[in-house]
């Protein structure tokens, strides 16, 4: 059975992993828009993007100063020993906020006040599923405020089918210009109901970029996407340019006939993303995505 | 100079095109230094910043309508959007992050702020609009955008953390003076003839938009 002391351990280690190193495909893409941008302006805030990153390791410093509101998504095995996570989760995030350390971006939403140690009523946000097996995955995803105040909910009118579909994740990503820090990654979630939508547009954001939705079909749509919405042309930092979106990620559910929902779930180019796997032997890995 | 000659000038000077500059300023920043950039200009920055977001612009603004003063006289300093990662090493401040928020929240006050305050600069990430675009023609003042997120680049800047006002809006929140060398490479967004350059990116995207929407 896993010490407490061990899960805190492992955890804290994904909390300060993510919070630090920017995933290698993200980087990979940024190093390929470099190669794509042709004006200097576009690729002298890429550089500086990609130098930040590189700095970020090496100084074992958040590589961005939004560390985000911290969100796990937990993947609990029925035979997982260890059941109530909040409270452990909650003396972790409050270590790495004074360690590594991380902004404190808790803040009471009607007076204001910050709570000093990220950690509030119902932050960390916690979504759970049961899931057979003795192992625990841990997804951790902070996301920066500038990213998520751009990312949107449509409830469309189903008659208009995924052309209506497409048209809400372009007038998103237009919408958002410069603000989410581009090139950002996009998740979407279509289908479920007002809130699964979210829920399932913010979790295809722990895909990596180079894998597609195993549905030809849906895979066919991300690429239609991402193609369409780089001939906007908003470019890095929104000084103009060809690449303003470095993936798009669908993910669906079944939806009510009379319901359309789409999620749109902008990322920041700092998109930041953990993984963590453990065992009920205590034993830990920590995955990056 | 008087101020009627100095409008007159800028008049001309905005409608001349002028090659991409790089400019190297210090704080106080000068009205004539300020009116001389152009967008797409790079500026680096010495002496002193004040970060300031949403909370600190409300505050600033409310106290000067009372017809009191702020903690820091602002007049012909840069403030910057940005909330930091701070952290107390011994009794220093120490700056552990510090890149740009996004400026657009802000348009809410940015135009009466430079009215009041006299800033010269406004450092930020994302864009302004055109209430702040404005107000920047008619006192004399830039605004200018680091790359959103490089925040550890951002500290490389970063001399001292020399005082913190209002620490009870939280950390992010909280007006940190900052005391920069070669703050930079800035890009200048949008300059004292009102160019935006973020706004025209948008209208060009809006074209291409209506272009895209018409083949999917």
């Amino acid at each position: 059975m896993p010490s407490v002391e061990k899960l805190e351990e492992g955890l804290f280690q994904l909390v300060k992993v993510t919070s630090v190193k920017l995933p290698d495909d993200v980087l990979e893409a940024m190093k390929k828009a470099y190669e794509i941008e042709e004006s200097e302006l576009a690729r002298s805030q890429l550089k500086a993007l990609i130098k930040n990153a590189e700095l970020a390791v090496k100084e074992k410093l958040p590589l961005c100063q939004d560390t985000g509101t911290p969100a796990f998504f937990l993947e609990l095995g029925e035979d997982f020993p260890i059941r109530n996570l909040r409270p452990i989760l909650e003396r972790v995030i409050r270590k790495a906020t004074q360690e590594i350390p991380l902004r404190p971006n808790t803040v009471d939403p009607f007076t204001g006040k910050n709570s000093g140690d990220n950690v509030g009523r119902f932050v960390p946000i916690l979504h759970y599923e049961i899931v057979p097996g003795d192992e625990l995955v841990v997804k951790f995803m902070p996301k920066g405020g500038g990213s998520a105040n751009t990312s949107k909910l449509y409830m469309i009118t189903p008659g208009l089918g995924i052309r209506g579909v497409k048209e809400v994740v372009l007038r998103t990503v237009f919408e958002a210009g410069a603000k989410p820090c581009p090139p950002i990654i996009v998740g979407v979630g279509i289908g479920g109901a007002e809130d699964f939508a979210m829920v399932l547009a913010k979790k295809a954001l722990f895909r990596r970029l180079d894998e597609r939705n195993p549905d030809e079909e849906i895979a066919k749509l991300e690429e239609e996407l991402l193609s369409a919405l780089n001939s906007l042309g908003i470019g890095p930092m929104g000084v103009g340019g060809k690449v303003t979106v470095l993936g798009v990620s669908v993910e669906w559910a079944y939806r009510h006939p009379a319901s359309l929902p789409v999620g749109v779930c902008t990322m920041c180019w700092a998109s930041r993303r953990g993984i963590a796997k453990f065992r009920s032997d205590g034993s830990y890995e920590i995955i990056m995505p | 100079m008087p101020s009627l000659g100095v409008m007159d000038l800028t008049k001309l000077s905005c409608l001349e095109v002028m090659d991409m500059a790089e400019y190297r300023l210090e704080t106080p920043i000068s009205e004539e230094d300020a009116r001389k950039l152009r967008v797409g200009d790079i500026v680096y920055i010495s002496g002193i910043i004040v970060t300031a977001r949403d909370a600190a612009h409300r505050r600033v603004l409310e106290l000067l309508n009372k017809g009191e003063k702020p903690p820091i006289d602002l007049k012909d300093l840069a403030i910057y959007h940005c909330g930091p990662v701070v952290k107390k090493v011994g009794e220093e401040w120490q700056a552990f992050g510090g890149g740009p928020t996004t400026s657009a929240r802000m348009e809410i006050f940015e135009g009466e702020f430079i009215e009041k305050t006299g800033i010269r600069a406004v450092i930020g990430k994302g864009g302004m609009g055109d209430k702040t675009a404005e107000a920047m023609k008619r006192f004399g003042a830039f605004y200018a955008t680091f790359p959103g997120g490089a925040s550890v680049l951002a500290i490389k800047a970063v001399k001292r953390v020399k005082d913190v006002f209002w620490l009870d809006l939280g950390m992010p929140e909280a007006m940190w003076v900052l005391e920069v060398e070669n703050f930079g490479p800035l890009l200048v967004a949008i300059d004292s003839c009102g160019d935006n350059l973020h706004k025209r990116i948008s209208q060009q995207a809006s074209e291409r938009l209506n272009e895209v929407l018409k083949r999917i």
